[in-house]
């Protein structure tokens, strides 16, 4: 279905190549144009993609807009684009994202500016193609678009141990989209196509023993990517060395491509898999969540302590998407995007500080709510929200994970719960060393509070935070019928009522 | 109607918290501020008088939608859809707390002003003031636990903010973490038992609960957990035992804070709860038993480290943990409107010493050490008056608010055949009399022990402080004849107007029986400040050294507050971080060390695939192009490049060619 | 009658001188000269066989190596001059640029 003619899933997708293209054609030197191109990109296609939310009809649970083209006939693979609820939140919050991240990158970045660019927005669209591709095969084609860009932006763009984290996080990700690949082939050959609708129509016709193979290729890819325990670290070491914009991207959109992923192709086309596999990854996701927040208590180095809180939160995610229950896996999707605006903040925060003194290590701060005011109420209102204070995004989403979590379990539910006691520790341990003492550090008294820029960045994400912990309705309407199709899928046993 | 009342804060936080920070001079800021509280305040009154004439006991107000419906399976085996609105209740119990909050909390917003008039963060100040007064309006007005939970944890949010407000100090910041923590471990159990309760009955609308749980939908065992559970949560917020810790501590606050924040309204927030989900308590035996017990410690407990604190607020700490101790016992013993009667006339003669204590730290310019305090009985009288009132009320003077509340918890307690909460109660009871006097005396009696420098600047505190101490100390008074009991010629009044929301409970001690209990606990509490008054001031404190002295080591670890918080420290949060050291080291050496001994063990099979590369295939094809190389300039030695040597080469191929094919044919 | 052998006789010594020119020579000019006896030695063989079998065609043949020969002798000749004109020599040693 287009919009005015024009196909709209494919405009969204392949803007921001335009974008580049644009970028590429400006002369190196003139840093200004290519500054405002990427930004007028990347901001005309956050407007593209809330057109696309006026267009929606979120009482459907049904793929929207549908674009379906032969691609490679050959092997049957097509070009099929198509958006539903979970997809077009994670489409606007990577748009959005995208947009904050090259705002923020105006004065960040001096070196290879054009290239720089380059790589952000062909990584826009190759994330927005992941949330948009119902083919495995372009699934596949825009995953490992999504590799590349980032791989540079990391390598070129970050700090002292670039070249260990960018090929660290490159031979991870390969490594797990490798066995992805394999999965997707023994699906086409059983499938006979690559299209996911043509799949979960047919129904599961694997045989059980198979569907396991599949679901753990699948489970490598994904896994890797969202990061599970033990998979996750590549994440701290990319985000450490990444640049802000970087590191925003990586968290905010990167990482829910895999649990994206669980959502959208192994649970339904892998039922009885991901029903036998469940509780196993309901552990890891457990002792994620826990682990997590431990090891957050021990880093030194801000980015890093964030980094190791988003294996926290996602573990929370995953929770919530492998106990199977609708409730749990609304709050689930719901918590990608609340992860995605809290995290994304708070690397946007540090980034805001990195930028002025040039260190990341806590030890370096101290004192600094007296000196940066407005700054100090932006990072508490980020920290609150990530550790899902009612009234602010993150609640939401925990709380219906923890009560989806409940009937199935109380044992889980208490083991994910000590994940909130703990990630208050870390976090109002970390805003209490950076934020609150004394100001003992002489090389902060310099330091300037947020500009008007710096605070334009954050007002979105401010206003998004509240919006989704007072009224979540709109958010969580769209995610309605999606989410329970696919839980209907795979734990049809959560609907039935027993006489 | 009511659902204006939380709005006038939040209004105020907003203005205040936003553009008076910036812009807005002292006066602008303390105008909307106390505005704020008072509009919301007389909003109170109105929806009070509402309640009084309307027909209706419950006003139910629904703002919206807030989390939409999900489907979920509860322990009936049936799924049912489940949403959350944003839904505010107003009945009696709700209307005693709003009017507790809004009022004292105008009068503590008035006091604020004289107060914090010479601190830097004015607008900062009262912004987080009238959020805190929001949050805990939204707390008790809301009529589910996760509305409630916003205003739990909202209140919590405040209480961090205020209590670290002078942050560039580390035990402020420390303190306001600390509580902050603590009260998670306590919103650990209050999720828990949330998520149980929806499990078990499908619903977490209070007043779904209480018809539930008195439809008989719920078992006694479920009922045990999730009350056992919420009870957890209720520890953590109202400081009682094991989660009490963090209250002391909290003292690093403004006094203004401790009064309305930690000793009149959030650290009921427990009691409250408890007294909301009174048919859930009810329902176990075990819950009551425990809410009773852990009251009766806890009075007692806090009671014995109020005899050795010389910081003149952390005594009125260690006597908040020990009031509240007593709001448990009553609601442990069923008598839910005794608890949160005690809760109310608490809040006014407790934030009324709180307010005292403040101003004489205030009159001695920031000394809050009883041993450098002494003689100020002349020095402010006005002060002196008003708290001696406020001690009073809470030793349980006849006819003061105090004595009303206590003595309605001890005959509950004492009805309930309960006899060690009884006797407990019965020995808190004297003990506040004791330390309350302790202070009093150490404080306004006897010489003067502080500098000569602090005595000059020593003055009364303005007007803008004293009149809420005046108004505070008049409730004190007179707040206990709302409630005043039958057999004292009373209605008990306040008792009934709860039963809508409480229920009724009935006393079965016949009337000579409570006489005499009132009579045993006003001769204890005189016998106790008879005691101090011969102490510290007849013996000049001397029998308290002597006994100091003699016992050292257990006045060392009263003083030390039982080492209680040393404990926690190595065993809570030493333990997190030694499993927090572990996940480190797990982290960065076997699950990063395989990663990297995997890329290690890549890079050497590829350094021994360079090795192959090499030598064996490079060298191959190297050999093909040196073999080449070699033929090559062998060869080019044929090309002369004079062409009749090609032409000579022509002929001898042409003479070969003729001669084979004459041979062979 | 001119006996064939005679004919085939002095077409080959024709031919061979010419062969002997072209391939001992070293002035380019004589080799051309020498091409032009080779052609001849090979015409009066062809013209003579062609008689003795009593076929027009040997002639035919010739007349067509005349003419050959004559745009051969033209071209070789221009490129002779173009040679002279650039190396101010005849001489073939130090036409060599086609050595390996």
């Amino acid at each position: 279905m287009n919009i005015l003619g024009i196909p709209i899933l494919t405009l969204v997708t392949f803007f921001p190549v335009a974008g580049m293209v644009v970028v590429l054609a400006l002369p190196g030197s003139r840093t200004r144009a290519i500054k405002l191109a990427a930004n007028i990109f990347t901001g005309l296609e956050f407007v593209a993609t809330v057109l696309l939310l006026t267009r929606f009809d979120a009482s459907s649970g049904d793929m929207q807009f549908l674009e379906r083209v032969p691609w490679i006939k050959a092997i049957g693979a097509q070009y099929l684009l198509g958006v539903d609820g979970i997809s077009l939140l994670l489409v606007l919050l990577t748009s959005l994202l995208t947009f904050i991240a090259t705002l923020s990158s105006w004065q960040a970045v001096q070196k290879r500016l054009k290239e720089y660019y380059v790589f952000l927005l062909l990584l826009e669209t190759g994330m927005i193609g992941v949330f948009l591709a119902l083919d495995l095969l372009l699934f596949y084609v825009f995953w490992e678009v999504v590799l590349v860009p980032m791989y540079f932006l990391i390598g070129v763009w970050g700090g002292e141990r670039k070249l260990y984290a960018a090929i660290k996080f490159f031979l991870y990700t390969l490594f797990g989209s490798v066995a992805m690949l394999v999965g997707i082939l023994v699906l086409r050959s059983q499938h006979q196509t690559f299209d996911v609708l043509a799949m979960l129509a047919a129904g599961p016709v694997l045989p059980v023993a198979l569907q396991s193979w599949v679901f753990l290729a699948f489970f490598l890819g994904f896994a890797i990517k969202v990061p599970m325990f033990p998979f996750h670290t590549w994440l701290p070491d990319a985000h450490v060395e990444a640049p802000t914009a970087g590191s925003v991207i990586l968290a905010g959109v990167l990482l829910k491509m895999g649990t994206y992923g669980f959502l959208r192709f192994s649970m339904p086309l892998l039922p009885d898999a991901a029903r036998r596999y469940a509780p196993a990854i309901v552990v890891l996701a457990l002792v994620a969540i826990v682990y997590g927040a431990l090891v957050s208590l021990m880093q030194k180095d801000m980015k890093k302590l964030i980094a190791y809180s988003s294996v926290s939160h996602m573990g929370f995610v995953m929770l919530g998407l492998f106990v199977l229950t609708p409730m749990a896996a609304k709050g689930a999707v719901l918590q990608m995007v609340n992860h995605g605006i809290s995290t994304g903040a708070l690397f946007l925060i540090v980034g805001i500080i990195y930028e002025r003194r040039h260190t990341r290590l806590i030890s370096e701060f101290g004192g600094l709510a007296s000196r940066m005011p407005v700054y100090a109420a932006v990072f508490l209102i980020m920290t609150m929200s990530s550790i899902g204070l009612p009234g602010l995004n993150g609640f939401i989403g925990e709380f219906m994970i923890l009560m989806g979590t409940f009937p199935v379990s109380w044992l889980w539910t208490a083991v994910a719960a000590t994940g909130i006691v703990l990630g208050a520790g870390y976090m109002l341990w970390l805003y209490q060393r950076v934020m609150f003492g004394r100001l003992a550090n002489p090389a902060n008294e310099s330091l300037k509070d947020l500009t008007l820029r710096e605070l334009a960045t954050f007002l979105p994400l401010i206003v998004l935070a509240f919006w989704i912990g007072i009224f979540p309705k709109p958010f969580l309407a769209v995610l309605d019928k999606p989410v329970e199709k696919i839980i209907r899928v795979v734990n049809p046993a959560h609907f039935e009522v027993p006489r | 109607m009511f659902a204006l009342i939380p709005l006038f804060p939040l209004l105020g936080a907003a203005v205040n918290g936003i553009v008076g920070i910036r812009y807005f001079s002292r006066r602008a800021v303390g105008v909307t501020a106390v505005g704020a509280a008072g509009l919301s305040f007389a909003a109170s009154i109105a929806a009070f008088a509402g309640l009084l004439r309307s027909a209706e006991p419950v006003l139910v107000k629904t703002l919206f939608t807030w989390v939409p419906a999900s489907l979920i399976r509860t322990a009936g085996g049936t799924t049912i859809p489940f949403a959350l609105d944003l839904t505010f209740r107003y009945d009696s119990l709700a209307a005693v707390m709003t009017l507790v909050v809004t009022g004292v909390g105008l009068l503590i917003h008035i006091y604020s002003v004289g107060y914090m008039s010479h601190d830097r963060s004015y607008a900062r100040f009262f912004a987080y003031l009238n959020l805190f007064t929001f949050a805990m309006l939204v707390l008790v007005l809301g009529a589910n636990l996760a509305v409630m939970f916003i205003g739990w944890e909202g209140v919590g949010l405040c209480s961090y903010l205020l209590i670290g407000f002078w942050f560039t100090k580390d035990s402020a910041a420390d303190a306001g973490k600390k509580a902050f923590i603590t009260n998670r471990v306590g919103d650990f159990g209050f999720l828990l038992g949330t998520g149980l309760l929806l499990f078990a009955l499908g619903t977490i609308d209070t007043a779904g609960i209480t018809a539930a749980v008195e439809g008989g939908m719920l078992a006694k065992g479920t009922a045990t957990a999730a009350a056992l559970l919420l009870f957890l949560g209720a520890t953590g917020k109202s400081a009682q035992i094991p989660l009490y810790t963090w209250l002391p501590d909290a003292m690093e606050g403004p006094t203004p804070v401790s009064a309305l924040i930690h000793a009149a309204t959030m650290v009921t927030a427990g009691v409250y709860m408890v007294a909301r989900l009174h048919a859930l308590f009810s329902l176990s035996g075990t819950a009551m038993a425990v809410v009773a017990l852990t009251g009766a410690f806890t009075a007692v407990y806090a009671a014995t480290m109020g005899f050795v604190q010389t910081d003149i607020k952390r005594v009125l700490a260690y006597s908040t943990i020990s009031q509240i101790g007593y709001m448990f016992i009553g609601l442990g013993v069923g008598a839910y409107a005794a608890g949160i009667f005690h809760l109310m006339t608490h809040a006014f003669f407790k934030s009324l010493l709180f307010l005292a204590a403040g101003s004489v730290i205030h009159a001695l310019s920031g000394e809050q050490d009883m041993r450098r305090m002494g003689g100020l009985r002349k020095r402010i009288p006005r002060t002196y008056f008003v708290f001696l009132v406020g001690a009073l009320a809470i030793s349980g003077l006849p006819g003061l608010s105090g004595f009303f509340s206590k003595d309605e918890i001890l005959a509950s307690a004492f009805a309930s055949g309960n006899y060690l909460v009884w006797g407990l109660g019965l020995a808190g009871a004297g003990m506040t009399a004791f330390y309350m006097f302790r202070l009093i005396f150490l404080t306004f009696f006897g010489e003067e022990r502080f500098s000569g420098e602090t005595a000059h600047h020593l003055h009364e505190s303005p007007p803008v402080m004293l009149v809420p101490l005046q108004i505070l100390a008049l409730l004190a008074v007179v707040g206990g004849y709302v409630g005043l009991p039958r057999i004292l010629g009373g209605g008990a009044w306040f008792g009934r107007f709860l039963e809508t929301s409480t229920g009724a409970h009935e006393s079965h001690l016949a009337a000579g029986t409570e006489v005499l209990l009132m009579a045993v606990s006003v001769a204890v509490a005189a016998v106790a400040i008879f005691a101090a008054w011969t102490i510290y001031v007849k013996r000049k404190g001397e029998p308290a050294r002597r006994f100091t002295e003699r016992f050292r080591a257990l006045h060392r670890t009263v003083a030390r507050k039982y080492y209680v918080d040393e404990a926690y420290n190595r065993i809570f949060v030493g333990g997190v971080f030694v499993a927090a050291r572990v996940a480190d080291w797990i982290d960065r050496r076997v699950i990063d060390g395989l990663v990297d001994g995997a890329a290690a063990l890549a890079r050497g099979a590829s350094r021994l695939s360079i090795l192959f590369d090499e030598g064996v295939v490079d060298g191959a094809v190297n050999g093909v192009g040196r073999v080449h190389l070699a033929a090559s300039s062998l060869l080019r030695r044929l090309q002369t490049g004079f062409v009749y040597n090609y032409a000579l080469a022509v002929v001898l191929g042409v003479a070969l060619v003729i001669t084979l094919v004459i041979v062979v044919l | 009658m001119i006996p064939i052998e005679a004919v085939i006789g002095f077409g080959l010594i024709i031919f061979t001188i010419g062969l002997a020119g072209v391939l001992v020579r070293k002035n380019l000019v004589i080799m051309l000269m020498s091409l032009e006896l080779l052609l001849n030695g090979v015409n009066i063989i062809l013209a003579g066989l062609g008689r003795h079998l009593n076929s027009p065609r040997g002639s035919i043949f010739a007349l067509f190596v005349i003419i050959n020969a004559v745009s051969e002798a033209a071209v070789g000749f221009a490129l002779v001059l173009a040679y002279f004109r650039h190396r101010k020599s005849y001489d073939t040693d130090s036409l060599n640029d086609l050595k390996g």
